[in-house]
């Protein structure tokens, strides 16, 4: 059952550093992060690896595995031959720290300057109201396991440092649309799409869809109609005259953050700790 | 992600001048450790009251365990059958857990789920939906009406990222007003707190390193909230990651606090045993909820040679009547496939043992035979796709092949179930870490309702304390310069133990000797071992640079793990009955005079350093309107004769119960058949 594997592996730091053989065993039913535990337990104890759920949920793992971005616990060694050399590097867009592992803060930036879920004023928490059919959209985009493997690929970041700053990548991207489509979000994402979040260097080649891990039709579903939303919400007159119809798009407005909370914080703030006011059994 | 501190060049005493990295220091009001749902409600509120707080975790922001729970969050909101309420769930909690619980817990947490569960719309979750567009709920084990809010089998990963994106919600409201996102909530990814520090009896911060570059950090603060999950990395076959090494646990005993409950750890029955390498990995128990059945190698749907006594009138007895269950809930009884967690898990241990289980060590687990590919594919996309990229198994062509992996910890730190507090004053815990809300066996879905609850209680409980707090307690330079040594250890050691090695030994003797049915004498051959390991501990040397280095990382955690694993096999050693998650195969039943006793775990100094004490402790007699929702009948099960004392055994049957009673059958949505006599839950329904 077992063999041997030919594997290179990229080690080094932000300095520099360069694939190291290393011939490795490999047991039934394994996959690459399997394989990298086994470098670390056995010759490369301190060789850098993120991982966390072991079954695709956490987007800690990913990496590029014979050069195509991948998340390592979903890579099966049984895809590849027994001869084959397998090379396994750090994904490329982002700085390295060590080995395997890159500074992603750059996506934890761009997750900040999307404005947050902006609730409508007035309905209490209990009272939201929405269909599944309403939802549905936005939960595709909710999939997301954050594993970045998109922002990774993206030719417009990928290979153009200079566009970190303007253009925020699918991923966020993403989450704009999503937040348009909420069915009960007030704010207008789409001038915050285009404007901060660059959505006009996308050019739909659609790489990030066929990286992402969750299937999530990232350019289709969200991208695409997004840049649609843009075009209409510019050119087209109705928008701007038949607003009053939906009671959303009368309050839907860039600026709009629904309620906020940190208003006045304090001990009066806090949320409502309601077992004190439902009483003992039989009161309420 | 966060702002660089202070760095002072500090001179560790007695140490070569040719290391001496610099540490350096962040003041907050308020430190969370931990970033999973406890740890995010509890920096939430501590900011909403005020505070400036920072979150602290070992992974990346949102990668924490909760992203990995599937099937749901249990809240009472009445969404599927509007009879449901909080004291249906408390009861159903308190059978759960075999009536362990700290009732108090079991109370905050029935009554307040579901406002924090509808806070979290407010935030952006996006649940799935009933027809009338309120939060659909499920079915789950043990829960009397539909009551897990759930979205798809994905439930944890919308509770976390909805949390995430409320703290950034929050962080940009800062960022309006100071111009900086990090002014009063601050994230600190990839940081391990190896220590709490303390001035006098008082928390005054913690001290750790940070993953990337291994820089030392020190953060004073008066008020620790503990999040830090659990302790599954301790055993071999677990469904839990690496961050499952027991820090939180392990802090809050060396700073002072209890641990209590140990003893009982949560296995669950289903996990993946094959290939190898993903041996653990949880298998949902919607499966089985859905129709799934377990068969032996011989073929045998071996569970109906395992319905215990107690059980005997709730659930089939052949085949045929189990199968009609799932059309037909009312008229039959459900399939023994679906017993309580800790059953199940026995069963297919014992079936093992005997010689009739699958290839790999396990049985089968068949939903092929039992509905169409199409529906196996719609029901359970998730489990499709695992066995499929993982195990190469078409599970709509043939069957599963499952074991009992090590999958939740009951026991954790005692605290006051208000506030959170523990023992000792300014450290807060919340979550997996804390113990007593879920007694001796957890329900499924009840975690991730125990993280919003308590987190939030954590939260406010930090800020209140922080409010009446005379004097802030300074960090003392003796107090880090001893944590910092503790750290550098392993770098100095030179030629010790292999860290990856004790490890394995570590998970294998909690595998073997204090696992799912538990010995006398095997627990004290473990507690043996874990004696040997105590001494070769500190002698794990580890090679390589600071920054990034997992084996420097993992040998700080096995300090940690060993303390739980002595606590756990050392309460286990003495609980002499079998109740929820703790099964004694020389002690097979339980035994009402052990519910009332706990067992608590705590550090003394001795002559070879600290060592763990093992102490009883009574449990506080149940509050008498929330003791009479029970019927006497169901108490007489748990409670000794004394305990009850002709208590309300002629009190007149209260209005409010029966909710779930017998009456109106047909009008039940409820799965379950029988009338509240469900002791030990999880019965049905998802991931957990
Ligand atoms: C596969 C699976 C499915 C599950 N499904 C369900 C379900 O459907 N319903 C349900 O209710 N429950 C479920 N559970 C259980 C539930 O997910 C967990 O109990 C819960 O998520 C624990 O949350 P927490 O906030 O306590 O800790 P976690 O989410 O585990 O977070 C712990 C945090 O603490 C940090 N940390 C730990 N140690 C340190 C340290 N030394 N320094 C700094 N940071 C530290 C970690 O980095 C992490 O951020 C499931 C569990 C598993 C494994
Ligand atoms: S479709 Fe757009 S966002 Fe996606 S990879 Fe191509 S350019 Fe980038
Ligand atoms: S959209 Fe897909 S590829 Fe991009 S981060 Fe999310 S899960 Fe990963
Ligand atoms: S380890 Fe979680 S996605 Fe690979």
């Amino acid at each position: 059952m077992g063999y041997q594997a030919k594997f290179k592996v990229w080690r080094g730091d932000a300095e520099g550093g360069d694939f190291v053989d290393y011939r490795v065993d490999v047991e039934e039913g394994e996959v690459v992060l399997d394989i990298m535990h086994r470098l670390q337990a056995t010759q490369a104890g301190d060789m850098a690896v993120r991982w966390n759920c072991k079954a695709g949920k956490c987007g800690s793992c990913s990496a590029e595995v014979n050069g195509r971005p991948r998340l390592m616990c979903m890579t099966r060694m049984s895809t590849f031959g027994e001869d084959e050399e397998i090379s396994v590097a750090p994904i490329r867009t982002f700085p390295v720290i060590r080995d395997l592992v890159t500074d992603v803060d750059f996506n934890y930036a761009k997750a900040r300057e999307v404005p947050a879920f902006a609730p409508p004023e007035g309905v209490a928490p209990g009272e939201y109201r929405m269909a599944q059919a309403d939802v549905e959209r936005s939960q595709e985009f909710r999939k997301c396991i954050e594993c970045f493997l998109c922002q990774n690929v993206c030719h417009v970041v990928r290979d153009h440092e200079e566009n970190k700053e303007p253009f925020s990548g699918p991923r966020f991207l993403m989450r704009y649309a999503e937040l348009d489509m909420h069915p009960l979000d007030v704010r207008n994402r789409k001038e915050d799409a285009q404007e901060d979040g660059g959505l006009g260097y996308c050019n739909i080649t659609k790489c990030c869809t066929e990286v992402c891990p969750e299937h999530i039709k990232i350019t289709d579903n969200a991208l695409i109609p997004m840049k649609e939303r843009v075009v209409d919400r510019k050119y087209d007159p109705l928008v701007w005259l038949g607003k009053k119809i939906f009671k959303r798009q009368e309050l839907e407005q860039r600026g709009a953050t629904g309620a906020q909370s940190l208003e006045n914080p304090g001990p009066d703030n806090g949320s409502a700790l309601d077992a004190d006011r439902i009483g003992p059994v039989g009161t309420s | 992600m966060t702002d660089p501190g202070t760095t002072t060049a500090f001179e560790a005493a007695g140490e070569g001048a040719t290391d001496v990295a610099a540490v350096t220091h962040h003041t907050y009001d308020v430190l969370v450790i931990g970033a999973g749902g406890a740890g995010l409600r509890a920096a939430i509120e501590a900011r909403l009251r005020g505070k400036r707080v920072a979150i602290i975790c070992k992974s990346l922001f949102g990668k924490a365990h909760t992203v990995m729970a599937e099937g749901g969050i249990a809240a009472s909101m009445g969404n599927a059958n509007p009879r449901d309420n909080w004291e249906v769930h408390f009861r159903d909690t308190m059978r759960g857990g075999k009536f362990l619980n700290n009732w108090r817990m079991a109370e905050l947490h029935a009554k307040e789920a579901p406002q924090r569960v509808w806070e979290l719309e407010t935030y952006g979750a996006l649940f799935d939906r009933t027809p009338d567009g309120k939060i659909s709920q499920r079915n789950f084990g043990g829960h009397n009406f539909p009551r897990l809010a759930h979205v798809g089998d994905r439930t944890g990963l919308e509770l976390i990222r909805t949390l995430q994106q409320k703290i950034v919600s929050l962080q940009q409201e800062d960022f309006a007003r100071t111009g900086d996102y990090e002014s009063d909530l601050a994230v600190f990814h990839e940081y391990t707190i190896t220590e709490l520090l303390k001035d006098g009896d008082r928390i005054a911060g913690a001290f750790g390193y940070r993953r990337p570059t291994g820089e030392l950090v020190c953060f004073h603060s008066a008020a620790v909230v503990l999040a830090t999950g659990g302790v599954g990395k301790s055993f071999k076959v677990t469904s839990n990651s690496w961050e499952y090494t027991g820090d939180g646990h392990a802090l809050a005993m060396r700073a002072g606090a209890k641990l209590l409950n140990m003893e009982f750890v949560q296995f669950h029955p289903t996990g993946m045993v094959w290939p190898p390498s993903v041996k653990g990995i949880l298998v949902t128990e919607s499966v089985r909820g859905d129709g799934g059945v377990l068969k032996n190698s011989e073929g045998e749907r071996f569970m109906f040679n395992y319905i215990p006594e107690v059980f005997r009138e709730q659930y089939a007895t052949s085949e045929d009547e189990g199968d009609r269950w799932y059309t037909d809930a009312d008229n039959n009884r459900r399939p023994p496939e679906l017993l309580p967690r800790d059953e199940v898990a026995r069963a297919i241990n014992n079936e093992v043992k005997e010689g009739r289980g699958s290839p790999a060590g396990g049985v089968y687990l068949d939903v092929s035979s039992r509905m169409p590919a199409a529906e196996i594919t719609r029901r359970l996309p998730s489990m499709y796709h695992q066995f499929k990229e993982l195990a190469d198994v078409d599970i709509t062509a043939g069957p599963m092949e499952v074991g009992p992996t090590c999958h939740y910890v009951m026991g954790g730190v005692e605290v006051d179930p208000d506030t959170a507090a523990s023992a000792v004053p300014g450290l807060f815990a919340a979550g997996e870490v804390a113990g007593g809300m879920h007694g001796s066996n957890r329900l499924g879905g009840n975690s991730l309702s125990d993280l919003l609850v308590f987190g939030c209680r954590a939260g406010a409980g930090a800020a209140a304390y922080l409010d009446g707090l005379a004097e802030v307690p300074t960090v003392s330079d003796a107090s880090v310069t001893s944590a910092r040594e503790d750290v550098e250890r392993p770098i100095h050691n030179s030629g010790g133990e292999n860290a990856y090695t004790v490890h394995q030994e570590l998970q294998q003797t909690m595998n073997d000797l204090v696992g799912i049915i538990r010995k006398a004498d095997e627990m004290e051959l473990a507690l043996k071992k874990l004696h040997e390991l105590r001494d070769r501990i500190p002698r794990v040397a580890v090679d390589g640079r600071r920054a990034y280095n997992p084996g420097w990382h993992l040998a700080l955690d096995l300090r940690n793990m060993l303390m739980v694993s002595e606590c756990i096999a050392m309460a286990a050693l003495e609980r002499q009955e079998s109740r929820g998650g703790h099964t004694r195969d020389d002690y097979p039943t339980m035994d009402e005079n052990w519910r009332q006793e706990l067992l608590v775990c705590s550090l003394q100094d001795g002559p070879d350093g600290p060592t763990v004490q093992l102490e009883h402790q009574g449990q506080p007699a149940m509050r008498e309107d929330l003791f009479d929702l029970f019927e006497l009948d169901e108490l007489k099960k748990y409670y000794t004769g004394d305990e009850l004392g002709g208590h309300r055994s002629d009190a007149p049957p209260r209005q409010t119960r029966g909710t779930e009673g017998a009456g109106d059958e047909a009008e039940r949505s409820s799965s379950t058949t029988e009338t509240g006599g469900d002791p030990g839950g999880e019965l049905t329904g998802g991931g957990a």
